[in-house]
């Protein structure tokens, strides 16, 4: 009984010891990346690159989910409001949804199976099979030329999906309002454009998805930088990066909500 | 320990070495690899270093390219200590380096063209009608001239070992190191890469370490040859030297005995305890039972 119990205290301290240790790690890996960011700007080519397989590959999966989530938005939404007959607040309640959480919070989400999985494999591969080690023989620093270039194109790409997840979600929504229920389209649009406030909602779900957009990008090369160079230790970081950064995300909403929105004043 | 070989010694003492390792420890975790080990690689020859599965025979390469720091110790390249270099002091250094990687470790998203470039477009401001000119002259060297446009993909392991060394030599080092060249080539790639090793550091007045378990290719290529094993040099001498050596593990090494100072088995308790289950004192088959 009191070995067992030894033992679990133990594997805990092990476990909290060991994820410590991965912090520091990652911690340590940003400084390079940043140093990189600055100096990849001077190759604006290789950030376009990148932000095609980061951005441009993921819009498909961003938008499709966008207009259905847009579409159930205004299905509940219709049918809640409708019984305090406040229907008419349907497009301001979506777009709020949409801007302020849901926007960042579902193209996060997205971005980290889609984009952050891709982003792990391929750094992983790169390096089991010497790829980066070859970069680093040939006098070629790889933070520098390839995780910099991914740096740049998850911060740019993220708060430009966000903004088309939201986009594509207000237009599914009207659909369903309008063309549905009946909705009067001067009153849908009307009460959005009253009722959003640029800065408060779009300026603060802009910094909010970039914000994911950067901590999604670092778990993910963070995870394919340090992977164990084998079929199984890219295959667990890629596991890693989609479940440490959607739970990343989750939590950090909670936080940048509470602070940008109020309650933690 | 060390075989002695003193007139062979003499000629790389008064030939300035290319590469010195002096007094080195090395190990991964609590696993020892090298226990104060000094050798000296010579000037505008092909050496080659032969040993064990495991005697630590890439990560000599490692330590060179200052990919890997020792614990103790010293490695120069061209007398400047590679193990004390930072940044761009150390991409200095390796810019008068080349390597050929075991698994070719060509970029997968770039053409045979572009991954000889890489180097060049990375390192200098030419011109990219002088960037064609060199990487075509490079592949003609290695016969590839016609799979330029070629992905890493639709490559044979021989042709990628071709394009590598290609690469490896682009920035016209002073050094090339090969890692493991001749694993996995069928005989007539592994002629080709033979020859190719052997007709680069003499036309273009190299210095190369050729890295590999296979005695018969790396004797026949060796100008001089090292055998590591047991944390440190073996033997060391030119290839006539090597199969004349009484060192019981260059010996052994050498002819492919299965058995000798390196045991065919794995260190392991007793045999009879392993055959009855039997850990720490504990007989398991008979708590099963």
């Amino acid at each position: 009984m009191i070995h067992a119990l030894i033992s679990s205290i133990r594997t805990l301290g092990k476990n909290t010891l060991g994820m410590i240790n991965r912090l520091g790690k990652a911690g340590l890996f940003l400084i390079p990346s940043i140093l990189g960011m600055l100096k990849v700007l001077r190759r604006p080519r290789l950030i376009i690159a990148q932000l095609y397989s980061v951005g441009v590959l993921s819009m498909v999966i961003i938008i499709v989910a966008g207009f259905f989530v847009g579409m159930v938005l205004g299905l509940q939404g219709y049918i809640q409001l409708a019984t305090i007959k406040a229907e008419s607040s349907l497009g301001l309640g979506v777009a709020l949804t949409l801007t302020r959480e849901l926007g960042p919070v579902v193209t996060g989400l997205l971005f980290a199976g889609r984009a952050g999985s891709a982003l792990t494999a391929e750094i992983g591969l790169m390096k089991a099979t010497e790829q980066l080690s070859a970069m680093e023989m040939m006098a070629v620093n790889p933070y520098e030329r390839v995780i910099a270039p991914r740096f740049w194109a998850g911060l740019i790409a993220m708060p430009l999906l966000a903004a088309m997840f939201s986009t594509v979600g207000i237009i599914g929504s009207w659909l369903v309002g309008v063309s549905q229920f009946g909705i009067d389209h001067g009153i849908f649009w009307s009460t959005m454009q009253a009722g959003i406030d640029l800065r408060e909602d779009i300026f603060n779900g802009v910094i909010k998805s970039a914000i994911f957009g950067l901590v999604i990008t670092w778990i993910a090369l963070f995870e394919g930088y340090n992977a164990k160079p084998t079929s199984e230790g890219v295959s667990l970081a890629t596991t890693r990066t989609v479940v440490t950064s959607s739970l990343s995300i989750l939590a950090l909403d909670y936080l940048l909500t509470a602070f940008m929105f109020g309650g933690l004043d | 320990m060390t075989t002695a070989l003193t007139d062979t010694d003499q000629n790389i003492n008064t030939d300035k070495p290319i590469v010195r390792l002096e007094n080195v420890d090395f190990g991964f975790d609590q696993r020892l690899i090298y226990k104060d080990m000094s050798l000296t690689i010579p000037r505008g020859k092909v050496t080659v270093i032969m040993g064990p599965s495991g005697c630590g025979k890439s990560t000599l390469l490692g330590l060179i390219g200052g990919r890997l720091k020792p614990k103790r110790g010293n490695i120069f390249f061209e007398d400047q200590c590679v193990n004390k270099a930072r940044g761009n002091k150390l991409y200095a250094l390796r810019r008068e380096m080349g390597m050929l990687f075991q698994n070719s470790a060509l970029l997968t998203d770039l053409t045979t063209f572009d991954n000889i470039a890489f180097p060049l477009r990375e390192q200098t401001q030419l011109d990219e009608n002088i960037i064609r000119l060199m990487v075509m002259m490079k592949l003609e060297l290695v016969g590839l001239r016609g799979a330029h446009a070629l992905f890493p993909a639709e490559l044979s392991g021989g042709m990628a070992r071709r394009v590598a060394l290609a690469r490896a030599i682009t920035l016209d080092p002073s050094l090339v190191m090969y890692d493991e060249p001749f694993v996995g080539l069928d005989p007539i790639s592994m002629g080709v890469i033979v020859k190719l090793i052997r007709e680069l550091n003499d036309a273009l007045g190299l210095s190369s370490i050729v890295v590999t378990h296979d005695v018969s290719e790396g004797l026949s290529i060796a100008d001089y040859v090292y055998i590591l094993g047991n944390s440190n040099v073996l033997g060391h001498g030119t290839p006539d030297e090597i199969l004349d050596s009484q060192e019981p593990m260059v010996k052994q090494f050498i002819q492919g005995l299965p058995d000798g100072p390196v045991p065919y088995q794995y260190p392991a308790d007793a045999y009879l305890n392993d055959l009855r289950h039997q850990d720490n004192g504990v007989d398991k088959t008979r708590i099963k039972s």
